[in-house]
């Protein structure tokens, strides 16, 4: 084994972000590793290359027990990481990037002219010929990753970690990219490919791990496991059912259509989404991490422009260019990641909830206190959030009451859709099946709600209908009599032909 | 594109920045045409050796400012340092030139160690430490000079660190000359002057590259410092004083030097020939406002000269700004 990750575990906060989680490359193989967010594979990632201090377990790389201290560690080593982002030097140019921190030197100084030629040579193996003068910036994605990549093989990388390597990268570029993996994979080096387009796994990988909670799930050889497996470890399934939760009243497929999108996309991760949300319906979204589905609510909300297909409102065709506009025709979202966008953790429970209000509160420009109070009082008692005063600040509330704090937000805007992303993301289970039986009974009084989850058992709970989205586009309408957990997996598993 | 053949590859400019920087080049150009054809002596040898032993001493801070702005940061001490090492290198002064020159900037050296400890170490904001250390600064040479100009001591050499010439040219102008040249070889032939570029890019990517972050950002603020206490020595030297109550508004001018210069205020990108450039050019305004008022035509107040360079100063940052916004070829 090239690396031998054995029992790492790592909390944040208290909060268990690694449980015993294991992790082995072979020389020169493609390990594949896949999970939901949230899963650990970042965190065990991050511990590898030294960016987190490992808590308890074993690493050994290359035959030797190792620590790492910092990324500068790891990378001395022969542990290469290109992130998402592409980290390089952007104003830099090609050539000084793959030789930053390592430059060749002549009498002490730089050696532009091996800097340049070296550069070059390297490139060369990729088949890619640019002018290695120019600034990185200059260059498109693809390119940038490939020299990211030359950057790793001039320090004579053993293992070369790739974080969503094809999530900006077209057809065409995905193959020259998986040219270049082979290349290097038959020049010994081996590869940790984190990724979620299955087609791409099973196109490039030997082996795969797949993380869940924290925790290694499953390992096998690529071929000996099917898709829908392999989407069943990624997704798991809660230990407690919920409590059974009733859903619309029969007939609710004959009500009035109240949000529809059809054919709709925006840049290249929606493509074409067919959605319908009727009155006092719970309409489900699923989709595999980077299908597409908070990208579509971010259309839906004003946040992204639809550039093709339709949006319609009430039956009338909407082109939102922001979110105010959404909002005024009765739009609310509550976004996946209550702390960086949703919540203003230093505010009162008061301030947060009436955020989106404040301009109706207004009286002679001054906030109307009294009607204030009125209102938050209304909606701590419905929605029963359980405060020491709603002068508290909401940071000290529990991740399940500052869940209603936010739903509240758009409650009092008396909205006709509501878009949950991840409603019950950090939520205990106890809490969770509390946040659905809300939801239910808004949309028994009448609201509509688009509700996005990642997991099943959530959705198969809670949702009248399933549409369900795979690379950007639906690919499966399931309706409450064909709604199984196999059938759901079966339409996810579901890649682009 | 059609223009761009007939300029030699070496010169060609690459990137918006380089066009930015080769902008100021072809400015300054311009206005020393307008002035030499304008104004009868604006070439005689005493209006360029009298402009370039007081511009050398703006040059110097704009030169260790070029360092730090392209890291990302400001230091808004080097007026306050440089007075401060005008005051101690006068007190030195009666020691010789080279305790004079030594005392001076060490001084200014102390000051730029302060200001690297208090933004990599104590994690302070580049503006707020160099506010505190820009207030200390005056503080300090005004307690030490008790309110008053020092002078220098005349039975030693040290006043011709500012007012001799060498091969006919002032001394000051071959120290600035000098530390351009060593700054140069730095940013480009150096691969420390590389990773202070690299660090302006961006911090965490340099980090994750495997660069010494920390260690390169002190090391712009102590080379700052040490400019800063170099210009002050100079400053004592030519006008036989050690001066307290100058270098106001010195960081105003040498930030606008490197910012005319085309280096970014964001960091990263940042040339030392341009900023020079700069300090000429920012330099050269005053030169042609002094001599429009000698014409007698008209007669501009300080007020309005500082007006007049500010709005100048905007024209030329807007035009930048324009140039660098166009987007650049993909490749």
């Amino acid at each position: 084994m090239l690396l031998s990750m054995q029992d790492i575990s790592k909390s944040f906060a208290g909060v268990a972000a690694l449980r015993s989680a294991t992790l082995d490359v072979a020389d020169g193989e493609i390990m594949a590793l896949v999970g939901q967010n949230g899963a650990g594979k970042s965190t065990l990632i991050k511990i590898l290359t030294g960016a987190y201090k490992v808590e308890t377990g074993r690493i050994a790389f290359n035959g030797r027990d190792v620590t790492f201290t910092s990324p500068a560690d790891s990378q001395a080593a022969g542990i290469a990481t290109i992130y998402q982002e592409i980290n390089l030097a952007a104003q830099r140019s090609v050539a000084e990037n793959i030789y930053l921190a390592r430059e060749p030197r002549r009498f002490g100084l730089l050696d532009h002219r091996r800097m340049r030629e070296g550069a070059r040579r390297v490139l060369e193996a990729f088949h890619l010929d640019i002018d290695v003068d120019r600034p990185v910036a200059s260059f498109n994605a693809a390119t940038r990753q490939m020299v990211a990549i030359a950057r790793s093989v001039e320090q004579n990388a053993k293992l070369l970690i790739m974080d969503e390597p094809t999530s900006s990268l077209d057809e065409r570029e995905v193959s020259i990219l998986f040219d270049t993996i082979r290349t290097l994979q038959a020049r010994g080096v081996a590869v940790i490919f984190i990724g979620h387009r299955l087609d791409e796994l099973y196109a490039i990988c030997n082996r795969v791990t797949i993380m869940r909670d924290g925790q290694t799930v499953a390992v096998s050889a690529m071929q000996d496991i099917s898709k829908m497996e392999l989407v069943r470890h990624m997704l798991g399934r809660e230990l407690a059912a919920f409590e059974a939760l009733s859903k619309s009243a029969e007939g609710h497929e004959e009500r009035p259509v109240r949000l529809e999108l059809e054919a709709a996309g925006s840049g290249t991760r929606v493509r074409q989404v067919d959605l319908t949300v009727r009155e006092g319906e719970i309409s489900g979204l699923a989709g595999l991490l980077g299908s597409g589905r908070s990208e579509t609510a971010r259309i839906i909300f004003g946040m992204d422009r639809l550039e093709r297909g339709s949006l319609r409102v009430g039956g009338q065709a909407r082109t939102y260019t922001e979110p105010a506009d959404a909002i005024a025709d009765g739009i609310g979202l509550v976004s996946e990641d209550r702390k960086v966008d949703g919540i203003i953790p230093d505010m009162s429970i008061r301030e947060n909830m009436t955020l989106a209000l404040l301009p109706k509160l207004r009286k002679a420009g001054v906030i109307n206190r009294a009607r204030q109070d009125e209102i938050v009082q209304r909606f701590i008692t419905a929605l029963r959030i359980k405060c020491a005063s709603p002068d508290q600040p909401i940071k000290e509330l529990s991740g399940g009451n500052q869940q209603k704090v936010l739903l509240a937000r758009w409650l009092c805007t008396d909205p006709k859709v509501l878009i949950v992303d991840e409603p019950t993301r950090g939520i205990d289970i106890g809490a969770k099946s509390e946040i659905l039986k809300l939801l239910r009974q808004l949309a028994d009084e009448g609201l509509s709600v688009l509700m996005i989850s990642s997991e099943l058992e959530e959705l198969l709970a809670a949702a009248d209908r399933i549409t369900v989205l795979s690379d950007g586009a639906s690919v499966a309408v399931l309706p409450r009599s064909a709604m199984s957990e196999k059938a759901l997996l079966a339409a996810m598993a579901h890649q682009g032909e | 594109m059609s223009a761009a053949r007939f300029i030699p590859a070496f010169l060609r400019p690459k990137t918006s920045g380089d066009l930015a920087r080769l902008g100021v080049m072809v400015a300054l150009l311009a206005l020393i045409l307008f002035g030499a054809l304008r104004y009868d002596n604006f070439l005689s040898s005493f209006n360029i050796l009298s402009f370039l032993r007081y511009n050398a001493m703006f040059a110097l801070i704009a030169l260790g400012m070029c360092f730090v702005i392209i890291t990302g940061g400001i230091d808004l001490s080097v007026g306050g340092v440089a007075a401060l090492a005008s005051v101690v290198s006068a007190f030195a002064s009666p020691y010789g030139w080279a305790a004079g020159l030594a005392a001076g900037m060490a001084a200014g050296l102390a000051f730029g160690v302060l200001n690297g400890i208090m933004i990599t170490q104590m994690r302070i904001q580049p503006f707020i430490a160099t506010l505190a250390a820009m207030l200390a600064s005056y503080g300090t040479a005004l307690l030490l000079a008790d309110n008053q100009s020092v002078s220098v001591s005349y039975d030693t050499a040290f006043t011709m660190l500012g007012q001799d010439d060498i091969l006919g040219f002032p001394i000051p102008a071959w120290i600035a000359l000098a530390a351009y040249i060593l700054g140069w070889i730095f940013l480009e032939r150096l691969p420390a002057g590389r990773h202070v570029l690299a660090v302006g890019d961006g911090e965490a990517t340099a980090l994750l590259m495997g660069l010494k972050v920390r260690r390169t950002v002190f090391s712009v603020y102590a080379v700052s410092g040490l400019l800063a206490g170099l210009a002050g020595t100079v400053l004592a030297a030519q006008f036989g004083a050690g001066q307290p109550t100058e270098g106001v508004g010195w960081e105003l001018f040498a930030i606008a030097s490197v910012v005319v210069g085309g280096t970014l205020l964001s960091g990263g990108a940042g040339s030392v020939g341009a900023t020079l450039a700069g300090v000429l050019l920012l330099g050269m305004v005053f030169n042609v406002l002094n001599f429009e008022n000698g014409l007698g035509w008209i007669s501009l107040s300080a007020y309005w000269q500082s007006v007049i360079r500010g709005l100048f100063l905007l024209v030329v940052v807007v035009l930048q700004a324009k140039i660098a916004a166009r987007p650049e070829e993909q490749g």
